[in-house]
C-alpha cells in the first residue's frame, strides 16, 4: 500500500468535529504509520471516539484533513471511507441483535483482498466456533469483543481502528486480546487503539497520543512511557 | 345441507374463503409496511394510493397498451415502485432526522394528492377489468365451489410473502437489512451503501402494495378509493401484529383475514368492527403488538 508523501498511512491535521453545535474535536494532530500499532490515551470525554469516528466518515460535520495512504478522505461518507481499507471496532461493540454470530462475523463486506479467512479467524478467537448459531448479543461481553474484532479482520481492511476493546474484561480475555493486536501486527495490520488501560496498552503499542480537551496534548513513545509515568498520572487523572 | 353449529357448511367456506382473500391483501399490504417502518422508521400513509396506482397501472397497461394481467403483474409494481423511488429521493430522505410525526404527515398528504388526482382523472364510479383467461372458471371441491381466480390470489400471495420473509431472514442481503434497521450508522461504515439500500426498501414495500393491487384488480373494482377504504383496516393489522415484524404482518394479516370471514357467519353485526376490537384489546394487554419488540 503505498504512504502519504510524508510517510504516514494515516495523516489527521487540523481536524474539527461537531455533533450538532457541539464543538467537540478542535484540530487534532497525529500520524499513524504502516505497520504501527498506535494508542489514543485520555480521560473520558476528551474526544477520543469522536476522533475515531471522524476519521472514518461517522461524524457528519468535521474539517480539516484526514488522509490514508495519500487520499484525502475529509468529505468522504463512512462507506466510501471503508472501501479505502479502514474498519471500526465500535466502543459498544455494535453486535447486531437480530444477527447470528456467523451474519455477524460475515457482514462486512471485503473490501480489497488480504483480509483473514474465517479459519484464521476462529484460530484466533476459537470460541467463536461454538457459537456460530447463537444470536449475536447471547454471547458473553468477551465473546462480543472477539466477534467485533474478528469480523473486520476479514474485509481486507489494513488500518483498524479499535475502541477501548478491553473496557470491562476479565483479565484472561484482556490478555489474549493483548496477544492477538501482537499477532495482527505481525500479520502487518496497523492498529489505532484507543485505551485507558495504559498497563494495557504498553504491551502492545510503538506509540501513545495523550488528548485533552479535543486535541492532542502530547505524543509518548512506548520506550519512554515508563519515564512519562508522572505525566501520564496528571493527564488521565489516575 | 348439512351444518356446523348452525351455519350451512356452504356458507361457512364460503365466508372463509372471502376471509382468506382479505386476509391475502392484508397480508401483502402490512408486509410491505413493515419492511419499510423496519428500515426507514416512516409510517408509509401513501400504502393505500400505492396499492391503488397499481391497480391503475394494470388498467392502464391492459386499456392503452393492449398489455394483459401477466404482464401487469410483472410492469405494475416496477412502475410504481419507481414512483416511491421518486419519492424517497425528493422528500421522504429529508425528513429521516426529524420526528416521525414529519413522515406521516408528508405520506398522508401525499396519499390525498394521488387519490384527488386520480378522482379527477377517472372519476369515483370505478374501471371494469377482468380475470385473465387462464384463471377463468372454479373447481367443485365438494364441500364448496372454489374459483380459480381466488384460489391464484391466496396462492401467490403466500408465495410472495413468504418468499420476502425468506430473503429478510435466511440471505446475506436480509442480514444487511436485518443490521441496518438496528444500526444504521455502523453498517454504512463497513463499506455498505446504506442511503441506497433504504431507498430500494422503499421502492420494493411500494411494489409489494402495487402487486397486491394489481391482484385486486379482477376482484374488486378498480377506482381512487379502493385503496383507502382498505389500508385503514391494513393499518389495525400492522397495529394487532407489531409494526416491523415480518412474519408478524404474514400470519396477522391472514388470521385477521379469517376471522373477519367467521364474524360474518357467526355474528354479521360486528364484521366491520371485529379487527378494531381485536385493535383495542391487543392495545391494553400487549401495546407493542402480539409479535413486536417495543422500540
Ligand atoms: N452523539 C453525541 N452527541 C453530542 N455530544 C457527544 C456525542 N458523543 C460524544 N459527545 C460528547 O463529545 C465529547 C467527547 O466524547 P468522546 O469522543 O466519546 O470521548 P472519549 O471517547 O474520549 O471518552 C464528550 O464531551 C461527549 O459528551
Ligand atoms: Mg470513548
Amino acid at each position: 500500500m503505498p504512504d502519504a508523501g510524508d510517510g504516514a498511512l494515516l495523516a489527521v491535521h487540523g481536524l474539527h468535529a461537531w455533533y450538532g453545535e457541539s464543538h467537540i474535536l478542535h484540530g487534532v494532530d497525529m500520524e499513524v504509520r504502516a505497520g504501527e500499532v498506535v494508542t489514543l490515551l485520555g480521560r473520558n470525554g476528551a474526544g477520543k471516539t469522536t476522533t475515531l469516528k471522524s476519521v472514518m466518515g461517522m461524524v457528519a460535520r468535521r474539517e480539516g484533513s484526514v488522509r490514508f495512504a495519500g487520499a484525502e478522505t475529509i468529505r468522504l461518507h463512512s462507506d466510501q471511507v471503508a472501501r479505502l481499507g479502514l474498519a471500526i471496532c465500535p466502543e459498544e461493540r455494535g453486535i447486531f441483535a437480530s444477527l447470528d454470530v456467523e451474519e455477524n462475523l460475515l457482514l462486512p463486506p471485503k473490501v480489497r483482498d488480504g483480509g483473514l479467512t474465517t479459519a484464521q479467524i476462529f484460530e484466533l478467537f476459537p470460541n467463536l466456533r461454538e457459537r456460530l448459531a447463537s444470536q449475536g448479543t447471547k454471547l458473553s461481553g468477551g465473546e462480543q469483543q472477539m466477534l467485533a474484532i474478528g469480523r473486520i479482520l476479514r474485509t481486507g481492511a489494513r488500518l483498524l481502528l479499535l475502541d477501548e476493546p478491553t473496557e470491562g474484561l476479565a483479565p484472561v480475555i484482556v490478555q489474549q486480546i493483548g496477544r492477538t493486536l501482537a499477532r495482527l501486527k505481525q500479520e502487518g495490520f496497523t492498529i489505532l487503539l484507543v485505551e485507558q488501560n495504559f498497563r494495557f496498552a504498553q504491551t502492545v503499542a510503538d506509540r501513545h497520543y495523550v488528548m485533552e480537551h479535543g486535541r492532542v496534548v502530547d505524543l509518548i513513545p512506548n520506550s519512554g512511557l515508563e519515564a512519562a509515568m508522572p505525566k501520564l498520572h496528571a493527564y488521565l487523572g489516575v | 345441507m348439512t351444518e356446523i353449529f348452525g351455519v350451512p357448511t356452504q356458507a361457512l367456506f364460503g365466508q372463509l374463503l372471502i376471509g382468506l382473500i382479505n386476509g391475502s391483501f392484508y397480508a401483502l399490504l402490512s408486509l410491505g409496511l413493515a419492511v419499510i417502518f423496519g428500515l426507514l422508521n416512516i409510517i408509509n400513509f401513501t400504502h393505500g394510493a400505492q396499492y391503488m396506482m397499481g391497480a391503475f397501472a394494470a388498467w392502464f397497461l391492459l386499456a392503452k397498451l393492449g398489455l394483459g394481467y401477466w404482464w401487469a403483474l410483472a410492469l405494475a409494481p416496477v412502475a410504481v415502485g419507481v414512483t416511491g423511488v421518486i419519492v424517497e429521493r425528493l422528500m421522504l430522505a429529508r425528513l429521516y432526522k426529524l420526528d416521525h410525526l414529519y413522515g406521516l404527515l408528508l405520506t398522508f398528504g401525499l396519499a390525498l394528492v394521488i387519490q384527488g388526482l386520480f378522482r379527477h382523472e377517472f372519476g369515483s364510479s370505478g374501471l371494469p377489468y377482468a380475470i385473465p383467461k387462464a384463471l377463468e372458471g372454479g373447481t367443485n371441491l365438494g364441500f364448496m365451489y372454489l374459483p380459480n381466480y381466488r384460489a391464484w390470489v391466496i396462492f401467490a400471495s403466500l408465495v410472495v410473502c413468504l418468499g420476502t420473509w425468506f430473503v429478510i431472514e435466511k440471505t446475506r442481503l436480509g442480514a444487511y437489512l436485518r443490521a441496518a434497521t438496528e444500526n444504521p450508522e455502523l453498517v454504512r461504515a463497513f463499506g455498505i451503501n446504506v442511503p441506497r439500500m433504504i431507498t430500494l426498501t422503499y421502492g420494493f414495500g411500494v411494489g409489494l402494495a402495487a402487486l397486491a393491487g394489481v391482484m385486486a384488480a379482477p376482484i374488486y373494482t378498480v377506482s381512487p378509493q379502493m385503496g383507502a377504504d382498505l389500508i385503514i383496516v391494513v393499518f389495525a393489522v400492522v397495529v394487532i401484529g407489531g409494526m416491523g415484524s415480518i412474519m408478524g404482518s404474514i400470519v396477522t394479516g391472514f388470521a385477521l383475514g379469517l376471522i373477519e370471514g367467521l364474524t360474518k357467519v357467526f355474528y354479521p353485526e360486528a364484521s366491520n368492527t371485529v379487527i378494531f376490537i381485536i385493535m383495542a384489546i391487543v392495545l391494553m394487554i400487549r401495546p407493542a403488538g402480539l409479535f413486536g419488540a417495543a422500540r
